[in-house]
């Protein structure tokens, strides 16, 4: 059973429309209960840092979240929720994240910034969200900061765009985050998600 | 490196596809869902969807029609037409809409731009302009082209990005329909006084007026009805022209 957590995010209803074309099992992971009975737990996102940190921490989510991750069970994060899975963002600055991977979310420097649209996603690092034999495949993106971890490990994949190379998936044990939305990325999205079900 | 996009528009009326010339004699054109999943599986990278009635009574059934649309697009959306508040595009963009589209409302109420960027963040924010004209003195018009604003296009889009306008749709309206090449002039003007991706509409008779756009500018996507509408060119037949002429696509 896949949980989602749902704190207002805007791409919750693609997410769930992404698993359920899959046939996938999920249900919203609001209370420990609920977590307790998830076997990996996706975070959405998008929208801003701090309203998202704060609507987390009133919900007690970001307590059980940790409690999860120290599970050792699966926990993926999409695009804000990605971002959120860090230390601290500049978006908002002396606003807490997470913290399940360390590091900080950045301002994105390129030509046009947000970043938006389909591009090639180069792995870095062995993952089980992407394929072995994946190479450079596009995916959708939109968003106009990235994470940034402290450690070269925790970093899964790489974007260019312009002159600058980018991190766009981070990792660390069972705590995964990608800042592109693969339930927006056509087949090649849905195969991610399908690998993070298995993973 | 960015793939240019492919977008394919469908106007919509009373949660049906519609074509027709310069919003007269609109005809039925079948099942918008659809046309979007034919679109999708044929290589578009995003979709447009333009309700151009947009009145009142109309809302219910656009809203079905979206929510239906997120069930079966695994590809970002955009829709447009008639959002005049907060509350218009909250209702768009929980139905599954990735993006909303402003226009008209926006060059009546600049402080719109703003408050939907505040409240969904500016990558959900798509703003319209219908440019007439292609030199500096290019000028925003409403109401689908027929009124003229005292706005140049290229102030115009300056102070929408300011606002937080995560996007800009520029439609020529002297090329939108002629099927002759999008008016590849302006859209560099307006790329040059802007930070966002600049999506180049109106114009597009073949995959070499595609290729026009992306050699001659730095547009980020090009968006086309009419070359797509009846089938016989699909976004992935563009797409590989763009790729043989060395331009980055998504195929």
């Amino acid at each position: 059973m896949i949980g989602v957590v749902d704190y207002g995010a805007g791409n919750m209803q693609s997410l769930a429309n992404a698993l359920d074309h899959l046939g996938m099992a999920w249900r919203l992971a609001e209370s420990d209960a609920d977590f307790a009975q998830c076997d990996r737990v996706i975070l959405p996102g998008v929208g801003h840092f701090q309203s998202a940190m704060q609507t987390l921490v009133e919900t007690g989510q970001d307590r059980r979240l940790a409690a999860f991750a120290d599970s050792g069970k699966p926990l993926l994060g999409i695009c804000l929720g990605a971002q959120l899975l860090l230390e601290s963002s500049e978006e908002s600055p002396g606003v807490d994240g997470l913290g399940l991977i360390p590091g900080a979310v950045v301002r994105l420097v390129t030509e046009t910034v947000p970043h938006m649209g389909w591009n090639r996603v180069r792995p870095t690092r062995e993952s089980p969200i992407f394929d072995a034999g994946e190479r450079d495949a596009h995916y959708y993106f939109a968003h106009s900061y990235v994470c940034d971890p402290v450690s070269a490990d925790h970093r899964l994949a790489v974007t260019q765009c312009g002159t600058s190379e980018f991190c766009v998936a981070v990792g660390r044990d069972n705590v995964r985050g990608v800042q592109f939305h693969p339930e927006k990325s056509g087949t090649v999205g849905l195969q991610l998600l399908e690998r993070f079900a298995r993973c | 490196m960015l793939a240019r996009r492919i977008i394919p528009c469908l106007d919509i009326r009373e949660g049906r596809v519609v074509k027709g010339v310069a919003f007269k004699n609109l005809r039925d054109a079948g099942d918008p869902v659809e046309r979007a999943r034919a679109y999708m599986a044929g290589g578009a990278d995003e979709l447009c969807f333009l309700d151009v009635t947009a009145s009142i009574e109309d809302r219910p059934l656009l809203i079905d029609l979206i929510r239906k649309l997120s069930k079966v697009l695994f590809i970002p959306f955009t829709v447009g037409g008639g959002v005049r508040s907060v509350d218009d595009a909250k209702a768009l963009l929980r139905a599954g809409a990735d993006k909303v589209g402003v226009n008209t409302a926006a060059v009546t109420r600049p402080a719109l731009i703003a408050e939907l960027a505040r409240q969904f963040g500016n990558q959900c924010v798509v703003l319209s302009i219908d440019a007439l004209g292609q030199g500096e003195d290019a000028m925003v018009t409403t109401h689908g082209g027929r009124e003229v604003t005292d706005r140049t296009v290229c102030d115009w889009a300056r102070e929408a990005v300011k606002l937080g306008a995560g996007e800009i749709l520029l439609n020529s309206v002297d090329a939108d329909g002629a099927r002759s090449g999008f008016a590849t002039a302006l859209v560099e003007r307006v790329i040059d006084a802007v930070s966002v991706p600049v999506i180049a509409s109106g114009g597009a008779g073949s995959a070499a007026d595609f290729v026009e756009l992306f050699t001659k500018t730095r547009a980020h996507a090009g968006l086309a009805a009419s070359i797509f509408h009846d089938g016989s060119t699909t976004p992935n037949d563009v797409k590989k022209v763009l790729q043989n002429k060395g331009i980055e696509v998504r195929l």
